[in-house]
């Protein structure tokens, strides 16, 4: 086993340490950690759902436009910074674990190490109070 | 290859009759094998490495793990450096913005040093290296970011099958809230992963530790979990604080060796102790 890199080490240290919902993901979009506040919002526990690859955190939370649309996986805020490589921010609708519609605020950023390495992206997302 | 150490004090050179046994001078590590000659950091120990150097050698690797004063500040008395007929290669990490060349400038300039990086006579090369895989003769080379403030990079040298690696400053604690529970999460364990012979960062004592946290470096038994959960053969706890004199280190590692789970191999680094790794 290798370990990961300082940069994603020490993201997923700092978001261990919040109190605001966090998801860490690779630079394929696997989510490495989300944290406590995030298993709040999702319904799930890290230690059991362990990482996941793209089509299945993106599609696991049936995230939907205002109008009950299902968003497409590249309209995800967090998606899109990993193409990008640049902040995105988002509103939409989630169905989390436990069957509940949230409306959720996303921003999400690259994580760019020195010199210039694309080594993932960070999402941080809370309930939208715009309902 | 054979390892000397030439300065294993962290953070000031600090010399004195009650530090006699270790030594006073900071970091600086040689590793020779045939003609190669790999230097690692340029603490104040490098002085003296340059006067005995071989002279039969024409070829020098300095492998800088950052920039912090303590690992640079003999570069400008390393002798070699003044010998327009040595090669000399100095490797070092990339930081965001500025380039390795610009920043060692800032040392080799006045007020802090006389003379500039251009005016050596070896003209060494400059050479930025990040979470890298290099080769320096025989030996393949793998450097990687680890956890101590400013761009720092941790070494893992190999030859043939023996590996050594070398991480001076590091605070591997700090980046993980289970430490040193996971492998996957902790910082610098794919460098030191089953190594022959570590060189890992031991400044503190846990008490003196719980008021330094994040100042990027390992108390004796955080170091020793780091070696423990690495699995690697020997530790040679290093960067001794330059408080700590020969017999507080000798309490501390007395400490550290009783209450250790695994009975690992482990020494104080010394200055002038040489190793064989074969």
């Amino acid at each position: 086993m290798s370990s990961q890199q300082i940069e994603l080490i020490l993201s997923r240290q700092l978001a261990d340490s919040l109190s605001i919902p966090v998801f860490l993901v690779d630079t394929n979009g696997t989510l490495l950690f989300y944290n406590e506040p995030a298993e709040e919002i999702l319904g799930m526990r890290y230690e059991e759902t362990g990482s996941m690859p793209p089509e299945e955190w993106s599609t696991k939370f049936q995230p939907q436009s205002n109008d009950g649309k299902i968003l497409d996986p590249s309209e995800l805020p967090l998606v899109q910074t990993l193409k990008e490589k640049t902040p995105s921010h988002g509103e939409f609708w989630i169905k989390s674990m436990n069957g509940e519609m949230l409306k959720i605020s996303v921003t999400s950023y690259p994580i760019i190490g020195r010199p210039s390495r694309f080594l993932g992206a960070v999402a941080l997302f809370w309930k939208s109070s715009n309902t | 290859m054979k390892i000397r150490i030439w300065g294993c004090r962290g953070s000031l050179p600090s010399p004195g009759p009650e530090k006699n046994i270790f030594g006073g001078n900071t970091s600086c590590v040689q590793i020779t094998h045939n003609k190669t000659c790999i230097i690692l950091d340029g603490g104040s120990g490098i002085q003296r490495l340059g006067i005995g150097i071989d002279q039969s050698i024409t070829k020098i690797d300095i492998l800088l793990t950052h920039l912090h004063i303590d690992h640079i500040m003999g570069l400008g008395f390393f002798q070699p450096f003044y010998n327009p007929n040595i090669t000399i290669n100095i490797w070092g990490p990339s930081a965001s913005k500025e380039g390795l060349q610009q920043r060692l400038r800032r040392y080799f300039s006045p007020p802090i040093f006389p003379v500039q990086l251009k005016e050596l006579p070896s003209k060494p090369n400059i050479i930025e290296i990040n979470s890298s895989q290099f080769e320096i003769d025989d030996f393949k080379i793998t450097s990687e970011y680890v956890c101590h403030p400013g761009p720092t990079v941790g070494y893992r040298l190999q030859l043939g099958d023996t590996v050594f690696t070398y991480i001076p400053d590091h605070e591997p604690a700090l980046g993980a809230s289970d430490y040193p529970n996971n492998p996957e999460w902790t910082s610098g364990y794919s460098l030191a992963k089953d190594a022959d012979l570590l060189i890992h960062d031991a400044q503190y004592k846990t008490s003196e530790y719980t008021s330094r946290v994040g100042w990027g470096h390992s108390s004796f038994a955080d170091a020793v979990k780091f070696a423990e959960l690495t699995k690697v053969k020997k530790m040679l706890l290093f960067h001794h604080d330059p408080l700590h004199t020969d017999e507080t280190l000798k309490e501390l590692f007395a400490e550290i060796y009783r209450d250790q789970h695994q009975k690992l191999e482990l020494e104080l680094a010394q200055e002038g102790n040489i190793y064989f790794l074969t």
